[in-house]
C-alpha cells in the first residue's frame, strides 16, 4: 500500500465504494483530493458553477435551500454529483457543520470515474434512486 | 547594500512575528513594512530563499520568467509572464528575476533563483534574524510564546512561512535504503541501474527526466493515472518541463508508467523486490531495482502547532485556513508561503489556487498585509474613487491584464463597492470566498476563471442586497477582454442590478 492507510480503512467501510478491491481503493484515494472546511463554510454555492463531487470523510453537513436547512449530510454520504452529471450549478448550498473531512473529485472527472468504477456508478445509482424515494414521498 | 549578517529583533515582544526567510516571507515583510507596520522575522537559514536555496534537486525551476513578453518589464501587466520575481512598490525593485538570468533558458536555475531572491531582500532592505531556530510555540494569555535558540518571542500574531517541503513516504515504503526527494546521490552513481521511483507527480517525473541519461531502467508506479498539465490546462499534472519519461514510455523506449499500489518492498543482498498490483485489473507485477525513491509527497514542517491546536488536513499536513489565511481552529496564527494552499478557496471545476507556487502566494501575501495592517492594526487601505464611466474599461481592463486575477484564477478578484454616500471605491483585491461567503455591502468583482477545457475567461459576481450572483463572460481566443462586447455585455449586468444613476449609460 502506498496511499494513506487511514482513508483506505475509511473508504472501504462506505457503501459507495464497497465493491471496491484494495488497490481500487487505493486509486481512488490517489485520484481524490481531501478538503476540510470551517464550520459554517460553505461547500456548494447555490447558483455559482464549477462545482465538484464530495465524498463525506468525518463530520456532517447541512442542504441548505434559500436559507433554509433541509437536511443533513453525514459521513459515507455524497454530494454534488447533480450538478456535476448535468453541468449546472447547484440548485443548494451544502453547508458544513461539525469538522467536516471529505474527498472530492474535479466535476468534470466524474464522469471518466464512473464509467471506469460501474460498481461505484451502480451504487450512486442506488443512493440516487433512494433520494428521489425519499422526495416523492415527502411530496405526496 | 543592506549587511545581510547583522542580528536585528533580538528576542522580545513584537507586535507581529514572521517565521521563515522564503520568499514567502519575504514577500510578506516587504510589503508589511511598506504599509508600516512594525515586526520581527526570524528564520533558521543563514541568508534568504528557503527551500531554493537547495531545490529543485536537479537545480532548474519548473516556473519561467520570460526576459521578453508583450508587456515593459516592471509593469504588473509583466507579471503574467514573469513566475519568480517578488513585488515591489518601487520601480527599480521590480522583475528581478531577469536581470539574474544568463538567457540559457526561461526557466530559471535553482542558483538565478537564488541569486534574485538574497538581490530582492538586499535592494529592499528586508532585515531578518537568521540563524534563530524556532523550537516551540504555546500561548499565555493573547501572546504567543516561541521559543527559539536564541530566545524567547512573544507576540499576539505569529505568521509562519516554513514551506511544505519535508518529504514524506507511506510506511510500505518505509525500508532501511530507500532514498527520498533531497537524499539523492549524484546522478553518475544511478549509471546502469534499475531505479523504482514511487510516485507519478512532478517530484517523480523530476527524478525520472534527471535519470534518463544515466538509469538503465525507470520504472515510475503510484496507483492513478498520470495526469498531465498540458490536458488539464492548469498546474494540475505532470508539467511540460517533466514529461520526456512519458513520452519515452509512450514511444516505448524503455521508462515503464504504471498504474498500480506497491504491496511491499523486499531488500536483498543484491537489489530491491517490489510488490505491485494493478488497481484495474488485480495483475502483480515483481519489479527487481538497484535503487528505490520515494517521491510521495511533502508535509508541512509545523513542530507542535498541532498540539496548539492548530488543524491540519491531507496528506501534506497543511494548515486548515480562513480565507484570509488564518488557522480556523488558533485565530492569531496566520500562514504565508507555499502553506497558503491551506486556504483552498472556491476550486472551481476541480482546480486548486496557485498559492502554492511564487507566482501565486506573492499576491497573498500582498493582500494579507493589507489585511493585516486593516484588522489588527487601525490603517485600513486608502481606497481610491471611481467615476461611473471608468467601472466597465476598470473592470475588463482587470480580466485582462491583472496579474492578480491570472494568477490566482478563481481566487483572488479584483472589487469594487458600489455606495450612494461614498460613491464607488476600488477595494483592491481579495479572497473571491470572502467576497461570495462573507457578506458585505453592494460591490462587484472580477476574476478570471478557468474550467480545465477551454480558454480562460472573466467571470463577474454581483453582491445585491446580500445575494451573490454569478455571470460568466464568454473566453476571447486572444484573450483580449476589452471589446465593445464585452463592454456591452457587462453595462447591461450591472444596469440589470444596481442604481441606474449609480453606473454607466450603455455603451
Amino acid at each position: 500500500m502506498d496511499v494513506r492507510d487511514d482513508l483506505v480503512d475509511i473508504l472501504a467501510g462506505f457503501s459507495l465504494f464497497a465493491d471496491l478491491s484494495t488497490p481500487e481503493l487505493e486509486s481512488v484515494v490517489e485520484s481524490f483530493g481531501e478538503e476540510t472546511f470551517q464550520d459554517g463554510a460553505r461547500v456548494l454555492r447555490q447558483g455559482l458553477t464549477g462545482s465538484n463531487f464530495y465524498v463525506i470523510l468525518d463530520g456532517s453537513a447541512a442542504i441548505r435551500v434559500d436559507e433554509v436547512d433541509r437536511s443533513i449530510l453525514r459521513p459515507g454520504d455524497f454530494f454534488g454529483e447533480i450538478s456535476c452529471l448535468l453541468g449546472v450549478p447547484p440548485v443548494a448550498d451544502i453547508v458544513a457543520h461539525t469538522g467536516l473531512r471529505c474527498l472530492v473529485l474535479p466535476g468534470n472527472e466524474l464522469e471518466r470515474f464512473l464509467i471506469a468504477h460501474p460498481r461505484v456508478m451502480f451504487r450512486l445509482l442506488q443512493g440516487e434512486a433512494r433520494k428521489l424515494r425519499t422526495t416523492t414521498r415527502w411530496l405526496s | 547594500m543592506v549587511e545581510l549578517t547583522a542580528t536585528p529583533f533580538p528576542p522580545g515582544r513584537y507586535p507581529l512575528l514572521i517565521v521563515g526567510s522564503g520568499p514567502g516571507a519575504l514577500q510578506l515583510t516587504y510589503s508589511l513594512r511598506r504599509l508600516g507596520i512594525e515586526h520581527a522575522v526570524i528564520s533558521a537559514d543563514p541568508q534568504p530563499g528557503g527551500m531554493f536555496r537547495h531545490w529543485p534537486i536537479f537545480q532548474r525551476m519548473l516556473s519561467w520568467t520570460k526576459p521578453y513578453a508583450e508587456h515593459e518589464r516592471g509593469t504588473p501587466a509583466y507579471e503574467r509572464y514573469d513566475w519568480n520575481s517578488l513585488l515591489a512598490d518601487e520601480a527599480a525593485n521590480r522583475a528581478i528575476m531577469p536581470t539574474v538570468m544568463d538567457g540559457t533558458s526561461y526557466f530559471p536555475s535553482r542558483p538565478e533563483m537564488e541569486r534574485g531572491l538574497v538581490k530582492f531582500a538586499e535592494a529592499t532592505g528586508i532585515e531578518i534574524r537568521y540563524g534563530c531556530r524556532w523550537e516551540s510555540i504555546s500561548q499565555d494569555g493573547n501572546d504567543f510564546v516561541l521559543h527559539t535558540s536564541d530566545g524567547v518571542y512573544r507576540a499576539p500574531i505569529a505568521v509562519f512561512a516554513v514551506g511544505v517541503a519535508e518529504p514524506w513516504k507511506p510506511p510500505v515504503l518505509d525500508v532501511e535504503g530507500v532514498a527520498q526527494y533531497g537524499d539523492l546521490r549524484p546522478v553518475e552513481t544511478y549509471a546502469d541501474r534499475r531505479v523504482f521511483i514511487a510516485g507519478k507527480q512532478n517530484s517523480g517525473f523530476e527524478i525520472a527526466s534527471g535519470l534518463l541519461p544515466w538509469a538503465r531502467q525507470i520504472v515510475l508506479a503510484s496507483p492513478s493515472r498520470t495526469r498531465l498539465s498540458v490536458d488539464t490546462r492548469s498546474l494540475v499534472g505532470v508539467r511540460a518541463r517533466y514529461v520526456q519519461p512519458y513520452e519515452d514510455w509512450a514511444l516505448a523506449g524503455g521508462v515503464v508508467i504504471l498504474d498500480a499500489s506497491i504491496d511491499r518492498v523486499e531488500r536483498t543482498a543484491s537489489c530491491f523486490r517490489v510488490h505491485t498490483k494493478s488497481p484495474a485489473d488485480g495483475r502483480v507485477f515483481v519489479f527487481e531495482a538497484d535503487d528505490v525513491i520515494a517521491a510521495t509527497g511533502f508535509v508541512t514542517p509545523l513542530r507542535d502547532l498541532p498540539q496548539l491546536g492548530v488543524a491540519t488536513f491531507g496528506q501534506s499536513r497543511l494548515p486548515a485556513q480562513t480565507p484570509f489565511w488564518e488557522s480556523t481552529t488558533v485565530p492569531g496564527i496566520f500562514f504565508a508561503g507555499t502553506i497558503m494552499q491551506g486556504s483552498q478557496g472556491l476550486k472551481k471545476h476541480g482546480i486548486p489556487s496557485n498559492s502554492g507556487a511564487v507566482q501565486g502566494y506573492r499576491y497573498n501575501a500582498r493582500v494579507l498585509a493589507s489585511h493585516l495592517a486593516g484588522t489588527r492594526f487601525g490603517r485600513p487601505p486608502e481606497r481610491s474613487v471611481l467615476k461611473a464611466d471608468a467601472v466597465v474599461p476598470f473592470l475588463l481592463a482587470e480580466a485582462s491584464r491583472g496579474p492578480e486575477l491570472w494568477h490566482q484564477r478563481s481566487y483572488l478578484a479584483r472589487v469594487i463597492e458600489i455606495d450612494s454616500d461614498r460613491g464607488i471605491t476600488d477595494e483592491g483585491i481579495q479572497p473571491l470566498a470572502h467576497f461570495v461567503d462573507d457578506g458585505g455591502q453592494d460591490a462587484v468583482a472580477v476574476t478570471l476563471e478557468s474550467n480545465g477545457r477551454e480558454d480562460p475567461y472573466p467571470v463577474i459576481y454581483v453582491r445585491s442586497r446580500g445575494i451573490v450572483t454569478e455571470h460568466l463572460l464568454p473566453a476571447h481566443p486572444l484573450l483580449d477582454f476589452e471589446g465593445p462586447e464585452y463592454q456591452r455585455e457587462l453595462s447591461s449586468t450591472l444596469r440589470g442590478v444596481f442604481d441606474q444613476a449609480m453606473l454607466p449609460s450603455a455603451q
